[in-house]
């Protein structure tokens, strides 16, 4: 089947065949990214525009190593630097970018539903890297190439997301991706950031550290964001450290082969020990590798490139 | 002024009971019943065949942003769409800028309604000085000038010792306040209802719960005082059931509910489209239909648009950023038609029954009835007519409505004010 897709909005509106293919051309990437040359000429000429309207660094760096690598030219731009600080909509703004002749756009953006209403008001890609608390696509399908490469199929496999669910948007596009996949989810952490309407999408839901991480093969940990609470939501760190930070005795209840994920930015002592952020069931910095060669496949697909032309014919 | 005489219309006037085809007279502003037969034979005569003649609606809770707000809405501009919707009387909301808190504001706006309203507007004050939930508006000052009653619509009085004595001091003018209900504490950021849709799309959720507590609330402070409180656009299943309670112990508490929430859910969020975010939000099926079942037994007494309009580059934003807030007077009759009459079995004896003689009734409205001597305030409308709404094209200033584009089915053509024909056939008479 060939791509058809010109933005990548959301994990939930893609289909199982989709997720697959962005991974079999991001592995076909990840051979080049072995290379002593490590850059392909797919997007010369192109210019890719990072407008990043919200604090980031890895995301915004793996973009622009993406953009590099397909030997497209990248403009980014941050929140501070821009002129949505003087009042300036964000249809005026994206649309500025567009006639200064870019010919993608990957947005950033606190408030939900950004970048799927800047795709319908632009002719060009758009690309979500992350949108408020709703979706992280490329998080959801570098985090789920990750688990493929250590645990080959994910279909009846026990993945557990762990803290804060209801703020995250790495959550959703996980779950998302995951639940098609076959993947048996299951969300935990505190009452309040775990409710039980997420089972709604399709995953179980426990507040039962124990019980969720048994035999789990993979856990992925959620920093917990302090920017985005109110006091409400649990008594402090200290507290969700106690019921919920994962230590080694914790991780003892996982699978013997299990593997530890976590998005970055890692409060370390928080949700996870150092000693395990660190260890060797971490692929904590392979999710960042993998991150350059699914967004260089995320935006080689969605400039309308042909998946035939980098992997092998099946 | 000659006498008008309008024949063969379904002439329905629940203050009556009246619901038959037959004839209505107007003369010098008023219905009267038995014109002379000189009269007659002078009238000017229009056959309504095939239409519905009712009173002229009325809608308790419109914005019309004047002062301050114009370039969104004008008192003309505002009642125009009212005429257009088959209104003669509308309650405008004190939340403009400055807000309706003095007698001063309350006389302007009443003077710029005198000068370009197209039917009968009524201010209300605001319950705290700036609407700020902090000292008691001057209430009294506000009844002289005008107010028929009061509200800090938008922003709910938090304080529940501040509400208290505003139902002891409001009482004493006979003043109905009228309340949106939302606990502050429990919504911040909150932008659409809390559920599993605002957990799928990532969006911050404002649970019923919060509407809930404060109906529950302003129901025991009616009971402690006596006051009437008036709920604002209920949208909640477990507020429906609330008030139920309170009024079978004969608390003077009433609701209204507004078309918009009887029509459409959150599903109707996916896309973020903004013009499906106002405040209250969109809620689920089961609470739809707790609203519907509310009005059949009368427990929310009354329908309201809570017309809010916003232009179309504010409504053009991020979908947290968007001011909430949807049109409603030129769709109002037909939407409720539709969900009330032809989905649910309402009579549209009991459907015009809510738009008229009951609102009229709960705050001492002169109209609401096409009795002799009555304010000769009428709408002829078809109810089965279809037509596609364009906002674009419509007589608000804004076009925010998440109709916009529809196929509607039930069509105003003609809405006489005092007696005078203002709004026929999509235009307005140059009088």
């Amino acid at each position: 089947m060939s791509w058809n897709r010109r933005h990548l909005i959301t994990l939930e509106e893609l289909s199982l065949a989709e997720l697959e293919q962005i991974h079999n051309v991001a592995a076909a990437f990840k051979k080049v990214l072995g290379r002593s040359v490590k850059k392909i000429p797919a997007l010369r000429g192109k210019t890719i525009v990072n407008l990043f309207l919200e604090p980031s660094t890895r995301t915004r760096m793996a973009f622009d190593m993406a953009a590099k690598r397909l030997s497209a030219d990248v403009i980014s731009f941050d929140a501070a630097s821009s002129s949505t600080t003087k009042g300036e909509t964000l249809r005026d703004t994206a649309e500025n970018i567009a006639a200064l002749g870019a010919d993608m756009i990957v947005i950033r953006h606190n408030c939900a539903g950004s970048p799927l209403y800047l795709s319908r008001i632009l002719n060009i890609p758009v690309i979500n890297a992350g949108d408020g608390s709703h979706e992280h696509p490329t998080q959801g399908l570098l985090d789920t190439f990750t688990m493929k490469e250590r645990l080959g199929s994910l279909r009846g496999r026990r993945v557990v997301i762990l803290g804060d669910i209801l703020f995250s948007r790495v959550a959703r596009s996980n779950i998302h991706a995951l639940v098609k996949f076959g993947a048996d989810v299951t969300l935990c952490g505190p009452s309040t950031l775990v409710p039980e309407s997420l089972r709604s999408l399709g995953v179980n839901v426990s507040h039962d550290l124990r019980s969720a991480l048994a035999d789990a093969e993979v856990v992925m940990l959620l920093r917990i964001q302090h920017e985005r609470q109110t006091a409400s939501m649990f008594p402090s760190l200290g507290e969700y450290t106690s019921m919920f930070g994962l230590n080694r005795t914790r991780a003892g209840w996982l699978h013997p082969n299990a593997i530890i994920m976590h998005p970055g930015p890692i409060n370390r002592g928080v949700e996870i020990d150092s000693d395990l952020a660190d260890g060797d069931r971490s692929v904590i910095l392979d999710q960042v590798t993998n991150g350059i060669a699914v967004r260089m496949a995320c935006l080689y697909l969605c400039a309308g490139g042909r998946p035939e032309s980098v992997t092998p014919a099946n | 002024m000659p006498l008008i005489h309008l024949t063969n219309a379904r002439v329905i006037d629940p203050a009556s009971g009246r619901d038959a085809v037959g004839d209505l007279f107007i003369r010098d502003g008023v219905f009267i019943a038995r014109p002379s037969a000189n009269e007659l034979a002078a009238a000017i005569s229009f056959n309504a065949a095939g239409l519905v003649a009712a009173p002229g609606l009325i809608d308790v809770h419109v914005h019309f942003r004047e002062p301050g707000q114009t370039h969104k809405e004008t008192i003309e501009s505002g009642s125009r769409a009212a005429a257009a919707g088959g209104f003669t009387s509308v309650v405008c909301m004190p939340n403009t800028a400055p807000v309706a808190d003095s007698a001063g504001t309350i006389q302007l706006i009443k003077d710029s309604a005198a000068r370009s309203a197209a039917v009968h507007v009524y201010p209300t004050g605001c319950i705290t000085v700036g609407m700020k939930g902090q000292a008691l508006a001057p209430i009294g000052s506000l009844k002289r000038a005008g107010v028929i009653a009061i509200t800090d619509d938008g922003d709910c009085v938090q304080s529940n010792e501040l509400m208290r004595r505003a139902c002891e001091y409001a009482k004493m003018f006979d003043l109905p306040l009228m309340d949106h209900c939302q606990d502050h504490s429990m919504t911040v950021g909150a932008v659409m209802n809390e559920g599993a849709m605002s957990v799928k799309l990532g969006l911050k959720g404002w649970p019923n719960a919060a509407e809930d507590l404060i109906v529950a609330r302003n129901c025991i402070l009616s009971e402690y005082t006596g006051a009437h409180i008036h709920m604002q656009h209920v949208s909640s299943r477990n507020s429906v059931e609330v008030l139920r309670r309170a009024k079978s112990r004969g608390v003077r508490v009433t609701a209204e509910a507004c078309p918009h929430h009887l029509a459409l859910t959150d599903d109707a969020l996916a896309t973020y489209d903004t013009h499906f975010k106002m405040n209250p939000p969109l809620r689920t099926e089961e609470d739809r239909i707790a609203l519907i079942a509310g009005l059949r037994d009368g427990t929310i007494d009354i329908l309201a648009t809570d017309h809010a309009p916003h232009t179309p580059d504010e409504k053009d934003r991020e979908f947290d950023l968007a001011p909430n807030g949807i049109l409603g007077l030129e769709t109002a009759l037909a939407v409720t038609l539709d969900i009330l009459v032809r989905q649910n079995g309402f009579s549209l004896a009991t459907l015009v029954d809510l738009w008229t003689r009951k609102p009229a009734q709960l705050l001492k409205l002169p109209a609401g009835t096409l009795a002799e001597g009555a304010p000769a305030d009428l709408v002829l409308f078809d109810p089965e007519a279809e037509w596609t709404y364009d906002a674009s094209a419509g007589f608000s200033k804004s076009r925010n409505s998440p109709w916009s584009g529809q196929k509607l089915r039930g069509r105003v053509r003609h809405t006489y004010v005092s007696g005078r024909l203002v709004f026929a056939d999509g235009s307005f008479s140059q009088a």
